[in-house]
């Protein structure tokens, strides 16, 4: 009876299994996919990479690039961001950037980049990324999502509070435009969308550097959201004591904020202190507390690198040449983690300190993010 | 203390006894900025010139062995076997020596780096790197200390003692230029020292054998069983192309790499001239002791840069595309502090370490007494030396050594 299965429904798997060993067995000590990608980069099977299909300038410092994924890509949910690894110098940089589109129909994702004034990748995928430029992918990722309101039991409308500052606009816009596609007759306000009731405050240093602002200004023409921008050229640096002002229904909102430390670390004391629900999603280290530094090896790598205590692991074992695994270079998306199997590390962002000493902590080693810990004192890394 | 112990042989003079130790701090300091300079700029133009190189390549050879599978026509056969050759040639030269050099780790492509790459060879690559990287691009040239001076099998330089067995040592030389790939999958794994212990191996070695003897089986299946299959009817003429190409590149790649250290004029230090050795000291040493095949860029890139072997040896972990740019500094820094900056055509390279090799095959000094006339003489002196007892031999070395002196007299 097996038997008689197996001959059934094996022949074309077990032919492919042997074309592709015959087929590795040719191209040793390379792949075929190898030879493969020298014609058809985005290829189902292929690493995942992205072509740029065109870039659009927002302000006179951000761009959209639009982005044709390969065919492996999995889709992604809006406020989900992609880690982009490209070639900056000839050195490929890892970072991590909102989806800016929800899902559109030709299957193209789209980031925005603000270029940072002393950025590394930013200005350069800004300035010099051109239409036809291949970039490495990863899947979508991250919990910063909108709440889906068939996950929510009553029928309620389900009201949320954006507190967005700089390129923190970027989440919040994916899943903006989700909910509520623009098109050339307008912004669209779909039925599924109905069911949501939305206030956006935006932060920026002035109007003209702020990207978004017509998508924004658009959305909130049409009715589909309530925008409160709030520029510190022309309102002053906002103060949350004036939160309850801006948006009197306050306390009836989930809010999701979305910008850099300082403001979000404000945030979550105002929330926390008042009870409300709260999302966050930081869009930058800041460095609290410098480790002691130390000399790092890597094990596997045979490599040992002198680490001061003021800035990651990551990238001073990236200068000294070590190939490290890395993502977001900002402590969220885990990519980076590797095993301490002895020594101590600090967060640079908490100034907590994670040991891990030989014979007590586990064989496999402690795992540490290397994006975001300095070297406080000689360490040993399973690399 | 002088740098270089060398010991004065007959017809040689200590080629740095004119530099002060403050002129070879000087040397190592302008060798310094140089290396700066070429960081310094390291960027996107190095980067497309490398992936450019492995696109060439990859193509040439997919190319090449899929004319191939039609080898049974000759066309075919000739045109599959030439590119397959160049392919083999550019993927272990310019590419795999390089990569595997960590030339091109800076650019944190998990594809083209050190740790990651592998190469159509039989040697694995961290055995490779083991014995190339760390043994001999450390150790260059001191006899004892360097094994890629004559690959243990080969009489390197007056100083080792003449024996009968060198007579053979020509013969040694093309078999091993012949099985290039193999020689150096048996010498990286140290084969011929761990057949002498006898039987008892170490854990290592038994696991290094096992590394390469894989690395073998898959090399061997994938030209002489795989592809001659896929072509069919071409399968013979397939197998025979894969051998050609296979064996042009190994003839090609031993050519290139004698011409690195082996030709006249290259200095061989002894051990104990590298004991505190200061790193301007060792930039000397690889200044000394390579030398460079001058020629077109195509040659350049055939060759994998190391036409540019002093400027490799120098910094062997700089992009190669830029060897050929900063040579003609480090010539000019030759020139300036009188140091011998050897560069000549590949035939003459060639020549010069065929020469060589065939000189130290013969007891010192043999090659230089021996004319048209002497011949039967000196042959006779040759076979006594061959087949005499060690204190034969002795007594006509001296003799022979005695006359060379002789004859070298009257020019200097």
């Amino acid at each position: 009876m097996l038997d008689g299965m197996s001959t059934a429904v094996a022949p074309s798997t077990r032919w492919r299994a042997r074309a592709r060993m015959i087929a590795e067995a040719a191209t040793t000590p390379l792949v075929p996919g190898d030879f493969l990608d020298l014609f058809a980069p985005l290829r189902s099977g292929a690493e995942l990479r992205g072509r740029v299909v065109s870039v659009h300038p927002e302000t006179a410092d951000a761009a959209t690039l639009v982005i044709r994924p390969g065919a492996d890509w999995g889709g992604h949910v809006p406020g989900q961001y992609v880690r982009i690894g490209v070639d900056v110098d000839g050195v490929r940089c890892w970072r991590a950037y909102s989806l800016t589109h929800g899902p559109r129909t030709d299957g193209r994702i789209s980031i925005t980049v603000k270029a940072v004034p002393d950025g590394h990748v930013s200005p350069y995928l800004v300035r010099h990324t051109k239409p036809g430029t291949l970039l490495h992918l990863e899947q979508a990722a991250g919990e910063f999502v909108l709440p889906t309101p068939s996950s929510v039991e009553s029928r309620e409308t389900t009201k949320l509070l954006f507190i967005t500052a700089g390129s923190g606009i970027t989440p919040v816009i994916g899943m903006l435009r989700n909910l509520y596609p623009s098109t050339d007759s307008g912004v669209l306000r779909p039925a599924r969308s109905a069911a949501y009731d939305i206030v956006v405050l935006h932060v920026a240093p002035s109007e003209p550097d702020s990207i978004f602002t017509a998508d924004l200004r658009r959305l909130e023409a049409s009715g589909a959201i309530r925008l409160v921008a709030r520029y510190d050229d022309q309102h002053g640096v906002l103060d949350l004591a004036d939160l309850d002002a801006l948006v009197p229904d306050l306390g009836e909102r989930t809010t999701f904020a979305c910008g850099p430390g300082g403001l979000l670390d404000a945030i979550v004391a105002h929330h926390e202190e008042r009870g409300l629900p709260l999302f966050t999603e930081q869009f930058k280290v800041s460095t609290v507390v410098a480790g002691e530094g130390g000399s790092v090896t890597f094990e596997r790598a045979g490599r040992t690198v002198e680490c001061d205590g003021g800035r990651p692991i990551l990238e001073q074992a990236e200068e000294a040449g070590v190939l490290m695994p890395s993502g977001c270079r900002m402590g969220i998306c885990y990519t980076c983690v590797l095993p301490l199997r002895e020594g101590a590390v600090r967060d640079l962002r908490t100034g907590d300190l994670t040991t891990a000493i030989a014979g007590e902590t586990p064989a496999g080693g402690v795992p540490i993010q290397t994006c975001i810990n300095a070297a406080a004192g000689p360490c040993q890394i399973d690399h | 203390m002088t740098t270089i112990q060398k010991k004065a042989t007959i017809g040689q003079a200590n080629p740095i006894a004119h530099l002060s130790p403050e002129d070879i701090e000087l040397i190592g300091k302008e060798l310094d900025a140089i290396r700066a300079s070429v960081i310094d700029t390291r960027g996107e133009r190095d980067a497309r010139y490398i992936r450019r190189v492995i696109k060439t390549q990859r193509s040439l050879e997919l190319g090449s062995r899929v004319v191939l599978l039609a080898s049974l026509f000759p066309p075919a056969w000739l045109v599959g076997t030439a590119g397959l050759a160049v392919s083999k040639i550019l993927e272990n030269m310019e590419i795999g020596h390089n990569v595997l050099h960590g030339q091109w780790d800076w650019m944190r492509d998990p594809k083209i780096h050190s740790t990651t790459w592998d190469w159509d060879h039989i040697t694995p690559p961290d055995q490779w790197q083991h014995s190339h990287n760390e043994l001999h691009h450390t150790y260059t040239n001191v006899v004892g200390k360097d094994n890629d001076l004559g690959y243990g099998i080969m009489r390197v330089d007056e100083d080792q003692p003449w024996h009968p067995m060198h007579l053979g040592q020509p013969l040694w030389n093309f078999l091993n230029a012949l099985f290039f790939e193999y020689g150096i999958a048996a010498y990286d794994l140290e084969l011929r020292g761990e057949l002498r212990k006898g039987k008892r191996h170490t854990e290592k070695f038994k696991n290094d054998a096992k590394a390469v003897l894989r690395k073998l089986r898959k090399q061997v299946a994938k030209d002489y069983v795989v592809h001659p299959l896929l072509s069919g009817p071409s399968f013979l003429p397939t197998m025979l192309a894969n051998f050609t190409a296979n064996t042009i590149r190994n003839l090609w790649s031993h050519s290139v790499i004698m011409c690195g250290h082996f030709p006249e004029g290259v200095e061989t230090f002894e051990t104990r001239s590298i004991e505190g050795e200061t790193k301007p000291q060792w930039y000397l040493r690889q200044m000394l002791g390579s030398a460079n095949i001058s020629g077109s860029k195509l040659m350049h890139i055939m060759t994998g840069n190391l036409s540019h072997q002093i400027e490799h040896h120098l910094f062997p972990d700089l992009p190669s595309n830029r060897y050929g740019e900063i040579a003609p500094k480090v010539k000019a820094l030759f020139e300036r502090y009188d140091l011998a900056y050897c560069a000549r055509p590949l035939p003459l390279q060639v020549y010069s370490a065929w020469h060589k090799v065939i000189r130290l095959s013969l007891p010192n000094g043999w090659l230089d007494t021996t004319n048209a006339r002497n011949l039967p003489v000196q042959l006779k002196r040759l076979y006594e030396m061959t087949t005499g007892s060690p204190k034969v031999r002795r007594a006509l070395q001296a003799r022979l050594v005695q006359e060379q002196r002789r004859a070298l007299a009257p020019a200097a």
